[in-house]
């Protein structure tokens, strides 16, 4: 569990079942396509490379680094009263550039630093994948 | 090419800023009033009709109810800002395929008074529950582009102030623009920190109004005693999240450019004036880059250098003072860089800031978020 930021409600659809169902379990499942093997973000029911729809679904390492990130001083809808908080794309070990939030950091961020994912519950069906300092 | 055939006849921007006693309906209808004034047609004039997320109701069919067109060509694009932008060319494709004549193009909202109907997430978008759920803002969104944009060119918060200063240079003239004072680079970074790095005066403003072009075939042209301005060309290409390997220091210009200028015929020694979609200082340094202005990652060392500045910079751009000064109707402002660039190309912008001997211009649109989920759209258009 991280700091207290909000946790908005997610919609779980066909295409995302597997993933919030692996987020319940402290894990980050990914899509790999069968056919071109390319690691694939956000879950869907097609390969965005070559097309196939043949897909498998493993667990990733968790781990990551910081691309970008910025401090809101204000948000919206759930996040108004959140006070400041920090918004992120973290890139997986895997590949991907996944959006996020950044918590736990004492201080500024750094592009490139090392975080490790933790998930905020949303309830029993899902969790908020967030990361902390590695 | 298709859009080569067309001429803008008409071009309006709505005054209003501040428009609490205005409908969302009333402001696209004002507008497209003020734009059939321009080029000396009436609304009953118009065969086409164009509009895109700011429509309220059902979109086009709303709105052509509201103001009583009889079509035969409709046309809802979605590609945010950059939307009115595209469609442009959307049009000029239309007239050239013989599907339409006159068309209108609309954009009107009221984001300072009665909300936004333009921007939010719509029920099913895949994205939201891994996007949205993290407090994500459009602020936020560019700063996360702006902060990359940094770590890999040295780009610098004076640099990017730099864009401030000049709109706000150009709207001082403008009587209608929101924010009509001369600010400085010092100010900019005194300002409050909305989203780190960016300042709140690195963002556009918010404002009620809206606006509206007429586009027709030449032969309708011809006919009409108002002065137009030919499409010479046209590009657009959205830039999406790649698979996940987002890389937010670039843009769809990168390819909306080039199209634009092939289909021209011209270089970039030959543009005179060019409207840049300012939503924020980032996206217009980004967005020199990618048209080619600069090279790639030189875009702060450009616009610090005054480039930016009418009449006299290297890229005299947004004399009208832009979305960062003059106004961002309904959270979208690409129809006013058509505008102004049409301004520009009639000799009709403010005097301290019309760019002499005006023969070409660009307008360029940028919707969505920066670099990653966005619209791009390119203009290139000439005196006629």
């Amino acid at each position: 569990m991280s700091e207290q930021l909000p946790t908005p409600e997610v919609v779980i659809d066909p295409d995302t079942r597997e993933y919030w169902a692996g987020t319940t379990r402290g894990v980050i499942t990914l899509q790999r396509c069968d056919d071109c093997n390319a690691v694939i973000w956000m879950p869907r029911a097609i390969c965005p490379v070559c097309h196939k729809q043949s897909l498998s679904s493993f667990e990733a390492s968790g781990k990551g680094t910081v691309y970008s990130w910025t401090r809101t001083a204000k948000g919206l809808a759930e996040y108004r009263d959140a006070g400041p908080y920090v918004l992120a794309y973290v890139e997986l070990e895997e590949g991907p550039r996944v959006m996020t939030n950044l918590v736990g950091f004492d201080g500024d961020p750094e592009i490139g630093a090392a975080v490790t994912a933790t998930f905020d519950a949303v309830g029993d069906d899902a969790a908020l994948l967030r990361f902390t300092p590695a | 090419m298709a859009s080569s055939h067309a001429r803008i006849a008409g071009a309006y921007e709505h005054p209003g800023r501040h428009l609490p006693d205005t409908s969302h309906a009333a402001i696209h209808a004002e507008s497209a009033l003020g734009a059939c004034a321009d080029a000396g047609i009436t609304l009953a004039d118009v065969d086409g009709f164009f509009c895109s997320g700011d429509a309220p109701g059902f979109g086009a069919l709303s709105l052509a109810d509201y103001m009583g067109l009889k079509l035969s060509y409709v046309d809802v694009t979605e590609m945010g800002g950059s939307s009115p932008v595209a469609q442009v060319g959307h049009a000029a494709a239309a007239i050239a395929a013989g599907k339409c004549q006159i068309a209108l193009i609309t954009l009107g909202g009221k984001p300072r008074t009665g909300g936004s109907v333009a921007g939010a997430p719509r029920p099913g978008a895949p994205e939201y529950s891994f996007e949205n759920v993290y407090g994500l803002t459009t602020p936020g969104g560019y700063a996360l582009a702006a902060r990359r944009h940094m770590h890999e060119y040295g780009t610098t918060s004076a640099q990017l102030a730099a864009v401030k200063v000049a709109a706000s240079k150009h709207a001082k003239h403008n009587p209608n623009a929101f924010l009509q004072k001369e600010v400085t680079v010092d100010e900019v970074l005194a300002s409050p920190m909305v989203s780190d790095p960016l300042h709140r005066l690195d963002c556009c403003v918010v404002t009620d109004g809206g606006g509206a072009l007429i586009v027709v075939s030449p032969e309708v042209a011809k006919r009409l005693d108002r002065q137009s301005v030919a499409l010479l060309g046209h590009g657009e290409s959205p830039k999406l999240a790649d698979n996940g390997r987002i890389d937010l220091t670039y843009t769809g210009a990168r390819w909306s450019g080039p199209r634009a200028f092939e289909e021209a015929g011209v270089t970039h020694a030959d543009i005179d004036y060019a409207s840049i979609y300012d939503s924020f200082t980032i996206t217009v340094v980004e967005t020199i880059e990618d048209l080619g202005f600069c090279k790639k990652g030189q875009g702060g060392a450009y616009v610090a250098d005054g480039a930016l500045e009418a009449p006299d910079g290297a890229l005299p751009f947004n004399t009208d003072g832009g979305g960062l000064c003059n106004n961002h109707p309904t959270n979208r402002g690409g129809i006013t860089k058509v505008i102004e660039a049409v301004r520009q190309l009639r000799g009709e912008a403010h005097p301290a800031v019309q760019v002499a001997d005006c023969e070409i211009a660009l307008a360029h649109g940028t919707g969505g978020n920066l670099g990653n989920r966005m619209g791009s759209a390119t203009l290139i258009l000439g005196r006629e």
